[in-house]
């Protein structure tokens, strides 16, 4: 069977980076900018996966970061969906720049 | 109780009058506080009795001469091996001397305060003060160490400031307070880099090891210490003139003498205990205590000793012919009686028949101290009694005030030097060791001396005689007894102390001594001293203009010794126009502009800055992001740039 080749995979992911700091960018809802992040890891966990099983096939260093990076990629949505429920509390929406009272 | 405890014991009972009384005094009730404080001292004093006799009697003279004998060794500060500073009590005969001197006087006063500072608001404080003043007194005497003296000498200064500056609501007693202190510390710092070098000179604090290893000729300490010179003189001597510098402070010689005639402003038995009698004495006793360095090591500094006391002494007594205050005329009287003690050490040399000197002012000091408190306390019962300082609002107290009349007469004839009483004896001692060694000393102390006689019966007759007493007035000394017989005991110190053979128990090598007393020399100095009492008789026994025309006459040298020879505005002038002027000013703009420019530019700098760059700060999460990932670019762009 034929392999796809690396160049394709990373050019997927650097894709998904770039759609994901676009998102994040140019979006004013708070939950949507948190679904660009993930986006921005997802595209990291590709490339992780990637280089391990293209340049290092008889190790498993990439694949344990993937999961570590799931990991803490669940415990940060869980924190950023609090934060995002809490301004919604006291500005009463979850536009991004309507919540701009912390500054000089 | 061994010897040992008993030395121990006598600088704690009055650590303990202090600590008790200072701490404990508010649940003291104050009729028993100066009772306690009297009891303690007298208990002290009784020890001190104890240990004079053992240490004349029994143990201190072996193979005829007198050995230090040293107690409670204690090895406090070791910094090497060869050099460290031990503190400990030392017994030899001119520290069990003092020890006497010291109890024996603050006894009397503390009895003596009973009746004077009756009804005082701080009485239980006063007494207080002066269970530390004796405490650290006692500690200065009997120092083993030149640290440790220090220690204790800074002490004694803390405890004379309390003292002075006891009527703190008065303003001139809080400035004369302050003066003394400033003016003996600031002599104090002459001392410590005395004693810095004596230490780095001879490697050692301690007294007997410092006279050791400095008074034997050949010694290679005494070789190292003479053999560098600065500005024509020795290390050694410059080492001790600079002690000495803070002796002079403490005694209050010329040019520091100005602090002694303020402290008057303190209670009078403590200008009688600390201003005459003990703390002033301090840099007599300084010398004494190196005397040997100073004899064999450096003679060059014993005769500055020699030529400050006998030119202090002149000057006071110059001074105290003048001055209207009777206490300030005490002060200035003490001033010149501690330069004539420390013209007797400086006349003094080592060898046979040189050290006549050393015996001499020691003697001095002894009876001085028994016939300058008398004098002390006799004017407080006086001022007690008059409620003024000033001697035109006295006169003619002969007759209210008998045992004070005749108490005072006594210190009076004594301090004079005539005969038989105690200052005639040490008097004569240093006029004979004076007239051996240095001609131009012995004449102006024959002067300064014939003046003693002058001012002290100008004070008496002042006092007692010139006006017609009052008929009618009534006994000013009656129930004052706890006034009276302190004055009653001195007055047996002044009339006999001169009969203690003082030159057996007291000289420079510990070998008895003989005080030649001959007829030759005597005539002199005593008829001179019987001279100005007469003089002193016919110009103030009864009103007249005569002393007036005297001082018009006089004119303007009348003027200059009346203000005190101008020193203290030359102080002043010193102080205020070059000091503060020429190096307090710059300094100040230094310190404003410079050091706290610095500061305050910065603070003010950091400030601007973050109002310049604050609209960064714009709480628009996006736009933060936008600044991270453009960052994150720049970095990219440069790894790539230099890498590629």
């Amino acid at each position: 069977m034929e392999q796809v080749p690396l160049a394709h995979l990373l050019i997927l992911s650097s894709a998904l980076f770039f759609l994901g700091i676009y998102g994040f960018f140019t979006r004013r809802n708070m939950i949507t900018m948190l679904m660009s992040v993930e986006l921005i890891l997802n595209s990291v966990n590709i490339n992780f996966i990637a280089f391990n099983k293209y340049l290092f096939p008889n190790q498993l260093e990439g694949i344990f970061f993937t999961l570590f990076i799931i990991a803490v990629a669940a415990a940060e949505v869980s924190l950023a969906i609090a934060i995002i429920i809490n301004l919604f509390r006291k500005f009463n929406t979850v536009d991004v720049e309507e919540v701009d009272t912390m500054k000089f | 109780m061994t010897l040992d405890n008993i030395v121990l014991l006598i600088p704690l009972l009055p650590l303990l009058s202090f600590l008790l009384l200072g701490l404990a005094g508010k649940h003291i009730s104050v009729r028993f506080s100066g009772v306690i404080g009297s009891v303690i001292l007298g208990a002290s004093l009784v020890l001190a009795l104890i240990t004079a006799y053992d240490y004349f009697f029994a143990i201190g003279k072996q193979g005829g001469e007198f050995i230090p004998y040293l107690t409670a060794q204690l090895n406090w500060l070791p910094f090497n091996s060869d050099l460290s500073i031990n503190l400990g009590l030392v017994l030899d005969p001119i520290s069990v001397m003092m020890l006497l001197v010291v109890t024996f006087v603050s006894t009397m006063v503390h009895v003596y305060s009973l009746g004077y500072m009756k009804g005082e608001e701080r009485y239980t404080t006063y007494y207080a003060y002066l269970g530390l003043f004796t405490f650290t007194m006692l500690g200065l005497v009997l120092s083993t160490n030149i640290f440790q003296m220090y220690i204790f000498w800074e002490l004694v200064g803390v405890s004379s400031y309390l003292l002075i500056g006891f009527y703190f609501s008065r303003p001139s007693a809080v400035a004369a307070a302050k003066k003394a202190f400033i003016v003996t510390r600031f002599a104090d710092l002459g001392f410590l880099i005395g004693i810095l070098m004596l230490g780095y000179g001879a490697h050692s604090y301690d007294f007997f090891t410092l006279i050791d290893r400095l008074s034997h000729p050949g010694s290679s300490y005494l070789v190292a210490m003479t053999g560098a010179s600065f500005l024509g003189m020795s290390t050694l001597t410059w080492a001790l003139i600079l002690v000495f510098i803070g002796g002079a402070g403490k005694s209050a010689m010329f040019p520091f003498h100005i602090w002694l005639p303020d402290a008057m402003e303190g209670p009078t038995p403590i200008s009688a205990l600390i201003h005459a009698a003990t703390m002033v004495v301090a840099g007599v006793y300084l010398v004494a205590r190196l005397f040997p360095i100073f004899a064999v090591g450096a003679p060059d500094a014993l005769t500055v000793v020699g030529y400050v006391g006998a030119f202090t002494a002149l000057f006071a007594a110059t001074i105290a012919c003048t001055q209207t205050d009777i206490k300030k005329v005490l002060a200035y009287s003490t001033i010149s009686q501690i330069g004539f003690m420390l013209f007797a050490l400086g006349v003094a040399g080592w060898g046979p028949g040189k050290t006549e000197g050393f015996t001499a002012g020691m003697f001095h000091l002894f009876t001085h101290a028994s016939f300058k408190a008398l004098l002390f306390l006799g004017a407080g019962s006086i001022i007690h009694a008059v409620h003024s300082n000033e001697m035109k609002d006295m006169g003619g107290l002969r007759k209210s005030m008998p045992i004070t009349h005749i108490t005072f007469l006594l210190a009076a004839l004594a301090i004079s030097g005539i005969p038989p009483f105690a200052g005639f004896f040490s008097k004569e001692a240093i006029f004979s060791a004076a007239e051996q060694s240095n001609p131009i000393i012995y004449w102006v102390g024959l002067i300064a001396g014939t003046l003693t006689a002058f001012y002290i019966f100008r004070l008496y007759f002042m006092i007692f005689w010139h006006k017609t007493p009052d008929a009618h007035a009534h006994n000013h000394e009656k129930g004052e007894w706890a006034m009276m017989i302190p004055m009653m005991l001195l007055a047996v110190g002044a009339v006999f102390g001169g009969f203690i053979p003082f030159g057996d128990f007291i000289s420079a090598t510990g070998k008895p001594l003989e005080l030649p007393i001959e007829l030759s020399h005597i005539i002199l100095p005593v008829g001179l001293g019987v001279l100005s009492i007469v003089a002193a008789a016919i110009l103030y026994r009864k009103e007249s203009d005569v002393p007036q025309r005297i001082v018009n006459a006089l004119g303007g040298f009348y003027r200059a010794a009346y203000r005190k020879f101008y020193i203290d505005e030359i102080y002043l002038f010193i102080t205020k126009k070059i000091v503060f002027k020429l190096m307090g000013r710059p300094s100040a703009w230094f310190d404003r502009n410079v050091v706290d420019g610095t500061v305050q530019k910065t603070g003010s700098l950091t400030i601007a800055l973050s109002h310049a760059i604050k609209r960064v700060q714009s709480g628009k999460l996006q736009a933060y992001t936008m600044y991270f990932f453009g960052g994150v670019l720049l970095l990219v762009v440069l790894l790539l740039y230099k890498f590629a």
